[in-house]
């Protein structure tokens, strides 16, 4: 009794009935997700094998994932290299869930592993990602782990050394308002707790309003719960779970919900109540700098990215494209959409939405993680602004460090492309 | 007797510590030129010492919050760093043991550039101005790690046991 999600999730993966708080473990892994930095695992993984009288093996094929995402196309014959060793280790290892640079099947790892159907509740996923705490949206333990931590899970099958960590229970009520959304929640969550308000913490996600919400709103506040220093966000699964996983990922077969017990022990609880919220900004240069849009209205900006594993969404783009339809990106502005997966830009496609997003002057990019990170595409100019729908606004993030970006959902974007300046779309008359 | 080198103030990123645009590179030998890339004075710092000799960086909190990239520890550990910071974001500090970038958590550390510090188990001494300051001991389950010398060797002894090899 008195567990909370993740202490039942990792009690299952070490066999045992309860897990306490502070307890080291050595969890086994449902699922280890790496992008282009598993050249890095690559090494560490046969450096461990090194001086051993063994073949390097991994010790599941089928539980590893590697998605290339992050500089797609290569930019540089130093990613292409490195992209190459990948594709030569994962044809060697037989490695199942791989997703290359194709329009079929390619995107952003926190993308493609939900839509396909590769996380279930109650996994624990590990990923040498940050980001990793998207997955937590489907009611798994996803916590992201550095290289060489991966290449010991590739070897062993369990994270060697894992703390059972305290639980947070942000509870959310309310209704939102027009053009408020799950992202201007997550904002508003880590402006009120910190950057660092969950460090070695998870966010257990209740209320009303989670329970409203549909997965893709839900996978926006596990993926930005890492930014308020959380190790995973999770929303523990109920029907809406299901019906993504059976309609959208496509997945038939059974699972088991993990719940908290109804006395489960949290070491601080938070209430939001959303329902006067207005659409909420991180300014520069730290995503705990959280205002409402109304305080930064009329700002400058130079460039608009609507994208990212974070806000790339099929739902993301219909927003930017039913603001845009008929109307003119600003002569001033560049606006740069890139859709999560192969598959959402298809579906953008179909439904006319990248016509309406072109029409009106937007540049639609092939889906991969792009200036989000800043190094291969959309880079800022010196003393340039950015308004992102991504989730990190450090100096330095999209390529400048003498540049400002600004994060927020892709309603305050959109409407901020056409008119060229920071606007809250609740007053902008939309 | 350790000197510090430069003070960083809080929420110091990985991005900071190690841009984005360095990701291609990846295996530790070839990192450390780019520590603090976009902090060109702690970059010609950095890359100017003797890595003979140990010394200082003190932060403030949340050092290395963001991404989990490696290559933020890797290029510390080639400088022959210690970090002593106020506190670590969750990834870095992992990545940091498992890499064997010696950090040291220490809540009210008070230390300017030019300092010299004195490291004990439990504090850490500020010779300058004659202040100490306690330590917050890694946890057990990390110090097996570093006592075995980093993560790979002790992943390889597991491996040994899982395999029946010796
Ligand atoms: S879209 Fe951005 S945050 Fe997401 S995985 Fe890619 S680089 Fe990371």
């Amino acid at each position: 009794m008195k567990q909370t999600v993740v202490r039942k999730i990792l009690a299952k993966a070490v066999g045992q009935s309860q897990v306490n708080v502070g307890d080291v473990i050595e969890p086994q892994v449902d699922l280890a997700m790496s992008h282009e930095n598993a050249a890095l695992v690559m090494n560490q993984f046969f450096e461990i094998y090194s001086g051993l009288n063994a073949e390097p093996k991994v010790w599941d094929p089928n539980r590893i994932s590697i998605i290339l995402d992050h500089r797609v196309p290569a930019e540089s014959k130093k990613t292409a290299t490195n992209q190459k060793k990948i594709r030569e280790f994962v044809a060697e290892q037989g490695i199942a869930k791989f997703h290359d640079i194709r329009g079929d099947e390619g995107g952003i790892c926190h993308q493609i592993l939900p839509e396909m159907g590769y996380v279930l509740p109650g996994y624990v996923v590990v990923g040498t990602d940050s980001h990793t705490t998207t997955h937590g949206a489907l009611g798994a333990f996803s916590f992201g782990i550095g290289a060489t931590e991966m290449a010991s899970v590739w070897a062993l099958g369990h994270v060697l050394n894992v703390e059972v960590p305290d639980t947070i229970k942000v509870i959310i009520d309310g209704e939102m308002q027009k053009f408020v959304s799950a992202k201007d929640i997550i904002l508003h969550l880590i402006g009120k707790i910190s950057a660092q308000g969950a460090n070695f913490k998870v966010l257990e996600f209740h209320g009303s309003t989670i329970s409203a919400m549909d997965t893709s709103g839900r996978l926006t506040i596990s993926n930005m719960s890492v930014e308020a220093g959380a190790t995973s966000g999770i929303i523990p699964a109920d029907n809406e779970t299901l019906r993504y996983l059976r309609e959208v990922a496509g997945f038939t077969g059974a699972f088991e919900p993990v719940l908290p017990d109804n006395d489960a022990e949290y070491c601080q609880t938070v209430h939001i109540d959303v329902s006067k919220l207005e659409p909420q900004i991180a300014c520069p240069h730290t995503v705990d700098n959280v205002k409402s849009v109304s305080e930064v209205e009329g700002t400058r900006i130079h460039q608009v990215v609507i994208g990212s594993c974070t806000n790339g969404r099929l739902d993301d783009i219909k927003i930017a494209a039913d603001l845009l339809r008929g109307q003119k990106v600003s002569k001033n502005v560049r606006m740069l959409v890139f859709p999560a997966s192969s598959r959402i830009y298809r579906e953008a496609l179909e439904l006319g939405y990248v016509a309406d997003l072109m029409n009106a002057g937007a540049v639609v990019m092939n889906s991969g993680c792009g200036p989000c990170l800043g190094v291969h595409q959309g880079a800022l100019g010196d003393g340039e602004v950015a308004l992102a729908t991504t989730n990190r606004n450090f100096k330095g993030r999209m390529g400048n460090p003498v540049a400002e970006v600004y994060l927020s959902s892709p309603a305050v974007a959109a409407v901020s492309a056409i008119t060229g300046v920071i606007t809250n779309p609740i007053k902008g008359g939309y | 007797m350790l000197k510090v080198i430069y003070k960083l103030e809080d929420d110091i990123s990985t991005d900071i510590i190690y841009p984005g645009r360095y990701m291609a590179t990846v295996l530790p030998t070839e990192t450390p030129q780019y520590a603090f890339d976009d902090m060109k004075d702690l970059n010609q710092l950095l890359n100017g010492k003797s890595t003979d000799e140990q010394s200082i960086i003190v932060a403030g909190n949340n050092f290395g919050c963001g991404s989990s990239r490696e290559q933020a520890a890797s290029t510390l550990v080639g400088h022959n760093v210690i970090i002593i910071a106020k506190d670590f974001a969750r990834i870095f500090l992992q990545n940091a043991i498992n890499l064997g970038l010696r950090t040291i958590i220490c809540p009210d550390i008070e230390a300017v550039a030019g300092d010299v510090l004195e490291i004990h188990d439990d504090k850490v001494v500020n010779q300058t101005r004659g202040t100490t300051h306690p330590i917050i001991p890694l946890p057990e389950a990390r110090r097996a790690i570093v006592e075995a010398g980093g993560l790979i060797p002790y992943t390889r002894l597991k491996l040994k046991q899982k395999l029946g090899i010796s």
